[in-house]
């Protein structure tokens, strides 16, 4: 037991170091540094899931259920799994719609109805103050279990000016005014106040931990040694089974975990910090692994905790909803006991401020400005903020009264496991309406109404009237007997089924009705033109760019109106720079009047969505302006005006694309041609050379002999014998070019014919040994044996010449008189290489590629060869056009040696039978 | 303003993810852990869940962090 004052000093110690973490982000914010712009804050502060109720209530419910705390944890594991998907559109929409609350947005998805928020705030405030009590009442206990000696009779609460609670209750309400409602922002959102949330939710956890570590480790000898201890206790064992002794209730399973996962989404505060204080979408995938590893790590040592206070407290009454507190303290672990309690307390009080505000926007925009727009003496104020400021404060604390009350009068007589299940279940009935109405543009506003009263109908006859009941301020017979005695109306067995738990009963019957009324009432009868507007823009957000959202307004406006109507709820500082940032967002200048169009229109409307809420915002701007009303017709025209745009621009983009593609296409082929141009001329300008060597030649010879006409018979016969050559040399050069020009070009006649290679070799052989004999060169041809030589698809006189080339370049190069050629052929798979090596003084290695372009000869200038230049090119191609390849063979030795391959046509035939005689053979 | 993808093949990956999940936290496939049988000490069951759980959020983690999921 710890003394109260010490307790009650940490307490107040404790809201001081939120109030300076709210306050110090805040400051933060206003300097352009945001805290709140980071990942791991936002998936903190989604964290506020977890309140007093998980800290201390799944002790309790695993200590008499084992596993089945676990399912209000799994469910919004399941619900982050499609948090991308899912909670991203929420969060567009709502930046999109200027959203300020759960209210807000359902009545907004409807054409902005005023009476659907309204019952949209109401539920939650029905559904939502008992969950407040429950926080206050976890509060009050935890200080209880750390003042009051253990298992002692726990004092009643005292009246309600000397109770400690009551105080809490105010102190936070204090906190939630100054961090919630310090300034309108068309926004709504609360940097400090989220730093503060998630600042406790670390708090928590820690604490969490750090007791259900010192439990498993200290008191056990770690996990092993407790479950070990457990399972050897009859009573326990069953804990940790799934079917503890009787049939498992799957039903309720699955229903707990449907529950957990629609409130994670639908909760106010929930809403709230996932979807109005987001500040950038992609925090969401971070949060949604980071906040269920959260829920898994503060529930790791439930069971351990649970199971340990079971062995620990065994026969004494010690609560388990208190087992957090009792076992350390019971132990003498006084520090780890007050840790325990600032965690707890971080639960309990993040809960109650983030759920205040949110309660609160929604009462305040949505129940209390309604009623005071329609009274005249307000409408006319000329000054709007104050007022909208008080309500939102008045309502906050009005909110936090209500759970006191609720606490003060009824929070004793149910365990704390009961009331926040019944919560869940009341904000599951805008599960409908909102899933469905982000996906499905045929819902409707009367389907949503209808759905929502029925399922909150349906939910108060069924759990809420009989927990009320149970608690003994009601007779309880209507519930065991059914009102006036009819059984079939029984509350928790409706009609008669007794399958389900009452909690089951509850969310099947009400969820059904629900689900049923708004599908059916949607289908009956065609969206208006104010549902379909805003049906548009919900189902298909995100879609497209912002500009190219169609803006459903039409009629006549004065944009001096609507900057007045501005300045009454924002403060006219904040209406004109709200209007000139508008102007310059929309490119106009900012002396100009700004046009009182549609646009201009659905600008003010949206700023004071912000801060009063989408429905009252549609009412007052409506009275400022003269619109008209659309039709259905004018909806879909607009909205046909609107992606006719958008396709446009689509459009305007892909021309542009093809654009670039072809300019540079064009690019390209421009390059091409104009380096095809600089070989030509190269070409031209080689060819001309070529030809003016022998022409010179000529034209000297003959104008020697026609200038000396006593020249002697001997000396011309000699220079006409060089003339003729040097014509033999052009007509050679002139056929080269011309062919040349022909294979390129791709005219030149090929007469391709099934070929023996091998013949062909010792032909072109044989044609040439005269030459060579006269220059004392040796000619050696090796042939692979027989049947060794596949046919080959080429044209015959080609191949030839290429052979021709090649032996002619050999023997050019060959030393006269002791030259040596090598012609070898030789079969590999695929393709057979012919190679011709010549004994003289190799290809320098800088010349290997060059020696294949036109009219470049190997040798050097010095002693530049007889020739053309133009027989090796020719040959090349010649082989590639057989499909195969002529190159210089870089390790050949001493000497060049050229060689090129020829593929195998597609079915070869044998050899014929004669060339079998010719097996591998020298020749002389 | 490019072109949206014909297919959102990631967003149709994280609702099969939700779907595994669904049903493997439910009957009947949670009930094929139900065994009293310890595994390093540990109840299988409990042991089972929590590893099931953990195995969700990795996977989760793992693709949100890469930046599976639609634009």
């Amino acid at each position: 037991m710890l003394s109260p004052t010490l307790v009650l000093v940490l307490s107040f110690g404790y809201l001081l170091l939120l109030f300076a973490v709210a306050g110090w982000a805040d400051r933060r914010a206003a300097a352009g540094r945001s805290v709140i712009g980071n990942a791991w804050v936002y998936a903190l502060s989604i964290a506020v899931y977890c309140t007093a109720w998980t800290y201390f209530g799944s002790v309790g419910r695993a200590a008499s259920g084992g596993v089945w705390f676990l399912p209000i944890y799994l469910g919004p594991t399941l619900a982050m799994l499609v948090a991308w998907v899912v909670l991203r559109k929420m969060v567009r929409t709502a930046r999109a719609q200027h959203v300020t609350s759960i209210a807000d947005f359902i009545a907004s998805r409807y054409g902005k109805s005023p009476a659907l928020a309204g019952l949209v705030s109401l539920i939650t405030v029905v559904g939502i103050v008992p969950y407040i009590a429950l926080q206050l009442k976890a509060v009050a206990s935890a200080y209880q279990v750390l003042t009051v000696p253990l298992a002692t009779a726990v004092p009643a609460p005292g009246p309600w000016w000397s109770d400690g609670t009551f105080y809490v209750a105010l102190a936070l309400a204090g906190f939630t005014m100054v961090f919630g409602t310090r300034h309108l922002d068309a926004t709504e959102r609360h940097e400090g106040m989220v730093a503060a949330i998630a600042f406790e939710s670390l708090v928590k956890l820690v604490a969490f931990l750090a007791v259900g570590a010192a439990v498993t480790w200290w008191l056990f000898d770690g996990p092993a040694d407790l479950f070990a201890r457990a399972l050897a206790d009859p009573a326990l064992a069953p804990l940790l089974r799934l079917e503890q002794g009787q049939r498992f209730p799957f039903a309720q399973w699955f229903a707990l975990t449907l529950l957990a996962m629609l409130s994670v989404l639908l909760l106010p505060r929930q809403f709230q910090v996932m979807v109005v204080e987001n500040v950038d979408e992609r925090h969401i995938r971070r949060a949604a692994w980071a906040f269920p590893a959260y829920l898994l790590l503060i529930n790791l040592f439930v069971l351990p905790i649970a199971l340990a206070g079971l062995m620990h407290f065994q026969g004494r009454p010690v609560q388990a909803d208190t087992f957090v507190l009792s076992l350390p303290l019971d132990l003498g672990w006084q520090g780890l006991a007050l840790l325990a309690f600032v965690g707890g307390l971080s639960a309990a009080t993040g809960m109650v401020i983030v759920e205040a505000i949110a309660v609160s926007t929604m009462v305040c925009n949505d129940l209390v400005m309604p009623l005071l727009l329609r009274w005249a003496r307000v409408a006319r104020r000329a000054e709007l903020t104050g007022l909208l400021l008080a309500v939102r404060r008045g309502a906050i604390l009005v909110v936090l009264l209500l759970g006191y009350a609720y606490y003060h009068l009824a929070g004793e007589a149910y365990a704390l496991v009961g009331i926040g299940l019944i919560s869940f279940a009341a904000v599951a009935q805008f599960a409908p309406a909102l899933l469905l109405g982000l996906y499905w543009k045929g819902a409707t506003r009367l389907g949503a109404m209808a759905g929502l009263s029925a399922g909150f109908a349906m939910w108060v006859y069924t759990l809420m009237l009989p927990s009320i009941g149970k608690s003994g301020w009601w007779e309880t017979d209507f519930v065991a007997e059914g009102p006036w005695g009819l059984a079939l109306l029984k509350p928790e067995q409706l009609l008669g089924l007794t399958l389900l738990d009452p909690l089951t009963h509850s969310l099947f019957w009400s969820l059904l009705l629900n689900v049923g009324l708004f599908v059916g009432l949607s289908l009956s009868r065609a969206p208006g033109a104010a549902e379909a507007s805003q049906a548009l823009l919900f189902v298909d957000a995100g879609r497209g760019a912002a500009q190219g959202q169609p803006v459903f307004w039409r009629g006549q406006a004065q944009v001096a109106d609507l900057q007045a109507l501005l300045a009454r709820f924002l403060g006219p500082a904040r209406a004109n720079r709200l209007l000139a940032e508008h102007a310059a967002s929309r490119g106009l200048a900012a002396d100009l009047p700004l046009p009182a169009d549609a646009q201009t229109v659905q600008f003010a409307e949206q700023q004071l969505a912000g801060a009063i809420g989408s429905a009252s915002a549609r009412v007052v701007v409506s009275k400022v302006v003269q619109e008209e009303s659309l039709g259905l017709d004018d909806v879909l025209r607009i909205l046909d005006e609107a992606s006719q745009l958008r396709r446009y621009s689509q459009e305007l983009e892909a021309q542009r694309q093809r654009l670039e593609q072809a300019t540079a296409q064009l690019r390209a082929a421009n390059e091409r041609l104009e380096s095809l141009d600089r070989l030509k001329d190269d070409f031209m300008s080689s060819v001309t050379h070529e030809l003016r060597t022998p022409l010179t030649s000529i034209r000297a010879l003959a104008e020697l002999m026609v200038d000396d006409a006593d020249m002697p018979a001997v000396q011309r016969q000699e220079f006409l014998r060089i003339v003729v050559a040097e014509t033999e040399r052009l007509s050679r050069l002139v056929n080269q070019v011309l062919d040349m020009a022909k294979i390129e070009s791709g005219h030149a006649e090929w007469h391709d014919s099934e070929l023996d290679v091998a013949a062909v070799l010792r032909q072109a052989v044989h044609s040439f040994q005269e030459t060579l004999r006269e220059r004392g060169t040796e000619l050696r041809l090796s042939l692979p044996v027989a049947g060794q030589r596949p046919l080959i698809r080429a044209d015959e006189d080609r191949l030839v010449q290429v052979l021709l080339n090649l032996l002619s370049n050999a023997a050019k190069f060959a030393p006269a008189g002791k030259g040596r050629i090598d012609v070898r052929l030789q079969v590999a798979p695929g393709a057979l290489t012919v190679e011709v090596q010549d004994n003289g003084p190799g290809v320098p290695a800088a010349q290997r590629e060059l020696i294949f372009e036109k009219f470049r000869q190997g040798g050097g200038d010095a002693h530049r060869p007889q020739g053309t230049g133009l027989g090796l090119p020719i040959s090349r191609r010649i082989v590639e056009h057989f499909g195969g390849q002529l190159f210089l063979r870089a390790d050949s030795g001493q000497g060049a040696c050229f060689a090129f391959t020829l593929p195998f046509s597609d079915n070869p035939t044998p050899a014929p039978p004669e060339a079998t005689a010719g097996a591998k053979g020298d020749f002389p | 303003m490019p072109a949206r993808k014909p297919h959102d093949q990631s967003g149709q990956r994280l609702l099969a993810l939700f779907a595994a999940g669904l049903l493997s936290l439910n009957f009947p496939l949670l009930a094929l852990w139900d065994h009293p049988v310890t595994l390093a000490g540990l109840p299988l069951f409990p042991l089972a869940l929590f590893g099931l759980w953990a195995l969700l959020i990795a996977v989760l983690a793992v693709w949100m962090e890469s930046g599976h999921g639609p634009d």
